[in-house]
């Protein structure tokens, strides 16, 4: 049985390390998705690492592409590729660009970082998961600061036109976004309501770091209609410094502050 | 006569994307009618963020939608507001380019986009980068564009907005560029090209913050015992053919350059220019190759493709060799 903690708690290190390093990168919304990440590649989705490109393994698109650091922590964790790879991101000619490139990183299945983009995508690989009645699934993790673009609602309207209830969405629900919280910058509440008129089938997840309330709404999954789990997170979670602040969003920690974080999360440099 | 530049100073470092809310906020108290809209790229620690608390009457955050905020911004310019629109990157020109297109250029209103991070200067990766907008600004009828050198000018394009007719598109980069210009001494007229360092062996045309590095070129050049005059095309549409055919036809071997695709920008333009004069010399545009660009920071993916003083250099000296 692998352990869902020890697995989030590397991840969230990997997150550390690997803007650190850098020195640049968004560590806030990388480490308010942890949980959802490791559920999905650690216990629901079909995937195989060494096979990354089987057509039959299920699919994931980081819609909300800045949190990269986030999904090559997952994707080394799952054995993908080598974890010290992840001291190369950002790095010149590196295998981990700002952004997730799907030509350079195994694991990667759709290029992203323009908000927005990536649920349309998620919605055409369900389409086409329908056409050649495989059984496969389609998971994207969408931020809610990214909501607000328009295409996020077109891509939503067609999900449940086409009946896509192989299509799984995940909100990172964190209030946050560059400018300050989201019902400041642009109120997009209600967002559960939003997808229940778009006619999604809406799962909200009152604490999306609590592995059992997430297990738990993926089994409140409907036929017939896409599916959306709206969860309720913290940006920044972990690291304590880091928790529910604006500043976190796309700045590296120095030295001092990578100690402290690698420090609450229990490991080194 | 060539203008004062920084050519002989230190480099003084200074920040376009600065310079832009500065003037902004320094038009509004002295009591400029303007709108100021943006998406979620603010930070409140900039000038642009003293603006946006100070004038929130009419500032206006559009959150992450930028084809709304372009098109909300065309529709405050029809009702008669002057607007200046914010918006990162390659989110401008990619995003909203039916809005830029229909709603402000076709429509012919003033709006000011100002797109920031431009070029490579996002040092995101591929996605994040601006090196399309030129081409597609250069084919959409009545807009302006503009690239600053530095901050100083800057302030006088931002100022020269306010009594300039029509849509205008400001294309500025991320930040901590060094100063080409001593002073602000010196004539601006949008449209006019400026002769930064004069040169009789070579003719550099450029724009926006690799003017600097042109001019550093010009001068690991001398040791050469070559003469490299360098050109601030900081207009790019309506572009200055005459000054383009005039510095050319005086040294023979030009070359462009651009923190921009190679293709259909400042290299295209001066191209297709010089090709329908009847120019016959040495011509090279340097620029970001026809593939999606490595990542890296924005002084490392120049140095990669030689987009700076050291590869500006080594493509002037391999022309002149041949
Ligand atoms: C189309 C587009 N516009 C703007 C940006 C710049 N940007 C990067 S992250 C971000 C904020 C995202 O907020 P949210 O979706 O809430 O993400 P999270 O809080 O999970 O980090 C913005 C505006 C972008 N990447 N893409
Ligand atoms: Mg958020």
């Amino acid at each position: 049985m692998v352990d869902l903690k020890v697995i989030a708690t590397n991840i969230r290190q990997g997150i550390i390390k690997q803007i650190s390093n850098a020195a640049s990168g968004h560590p806030g919304g990388s480490l308010s998705g942890v949980e959802i990440l490791t559920l999905l590649y650690f216990e629901v989705m079909k995937v195989d690492p060494k096979n990354p490109k089987d057509p039959k393994s299920d699919r994931f698109v980081l819609s909300k592409g800045h949190a990269s650091p986030l999904l090559y922590a997952t994707l080394a964790e799952r054995g993908y590729f080598d974890k010290s790879e992840l001291l190369t991101f950002r790095m010149i000619n590196s295998k981990l660009q700002g952004h997730p490139d799907m030509k350079h990183t195994p694991g990667v299945d759709m290029s992203t970082g323009s908000l927005g983009q990536g649920l349309s995508a998620a919605v055409g690989m369900a389409m086409a998961g329908k056409l050649d009645k495989k059984d496969s699934k389609v998971y994207a993790l969408l931020g809610d600061g990214e909501l607000q673009e328009g295409i996020i609602w077109e891509a939503a309207m067609s999900a449940s036109h086409y009946n896509l209830d192989n299509l799984v969405a995940f909100v990172d629900y964190n209030g946050l976004q560059i400018d300050g919280r989201c019902c400041d910058v642009m109120g997009s509440d209600p967002i559960d309501a939003k997808f229940e008129a778009f006619n999604w089938n809406v799962i909200s997840i009152s604490n999306g770091h609590d592995f059992d309330e997430i297990r738990e709404g993926l089994s409140n999954i409907v036929k017939g209609k896409p599916n959306v789990l709206i969860c309720k997170t913290i940006k920044g979670k972990g690291v304590s410094f880091m928790e529910d602040q604006v500043g976190w969003h796309g700045s590296a920690p120095n030295e001092e502050q990578t100690k402290q974080a690698l420090a609450e999360l229990g490991g080194t440099l | 006569m060539a203008v004062q530049t920084t050519f002989d100073f230190d480099q003084m470092l200074s920040s376009a994307k600065e310079a832009y809310g500065e003037e902004l906020l320094k038009m509004a108290e002295e009591g400029f009618d303007f709108v100021f809209t943006y998406s979620d790229n603010v930070a409140p620690s900039t000038a642009a963020g003293k603006l946006t608390q100070n004038y929130p009457e009419r500032c206006f955050n559009f959150g992450i939608a930028e084809p709304n905020q372009v098109g909300a911004s065309a529709g405050l310019a029809l009702a008669g507001e002057i607007v200046f629109a914010q918006v990162f990157g390659p989110f401008l020109p990619l995003r909203a380019a039916d809005q830029i297109h229909t709603d402000i250029a076709y429509n012919d209103v003033n709006v000011r986009l100002i797109g920031t991070h431009s070029g490579v200067t996002a040092g995101g990766g591929p996605t994040h980068n601006d090196i399309a907008d030129l081409a597609l600004y250069r084919a959409i009828p009545n807009l302006t564009v503009v690239v600053p050198a530095d901050a100083g000018q800057c302030r006088k394009i931002i100022r020269a907005s306010m009594e300039y007719d029509g849509p205008m598109i400001i294309r500025i980069d991320r930040a901590g560029s060094p100063n080409v210009y001593a002073d602000d001494n010196y004539e601006f007229t949008i449209g006019k090209a400026i002769e930064t360092i004069e040169g009789t062996d070579v003719t550099i045309i450029s724009t926006g913050s690799c003017i600097y590095e042109c001019m550093m070129a010009s001068k690991e050049l001398q040791k050469d015992g070559l003469s490299v005059g360098v050109i601030d095309m900081h207009t790019i549409k309506p572009l200055d053919k005459n000054a383009i055919v005039k510095y050319s036809n005086k040294t023979g071997v030009v070359v462009t350059v651009e923190d921009h695709s190679i293709n259909g920008g400042l290299g295209g333009a001066v191209a297709e220019t010089l090709c329908e004069a009847g120019f016959c010399g040495k011509f090279k545009r340097i620029g970001m190759p026809d593939e999606f660009a490595v990542l890296g920071d924005p002084d490392e993916v120049y140095k990669y493709y030689g987009v700076e003083r050291v590869g500006i250099a080594k493509t002037i000296r391999k022309m002149m060799s041949k």
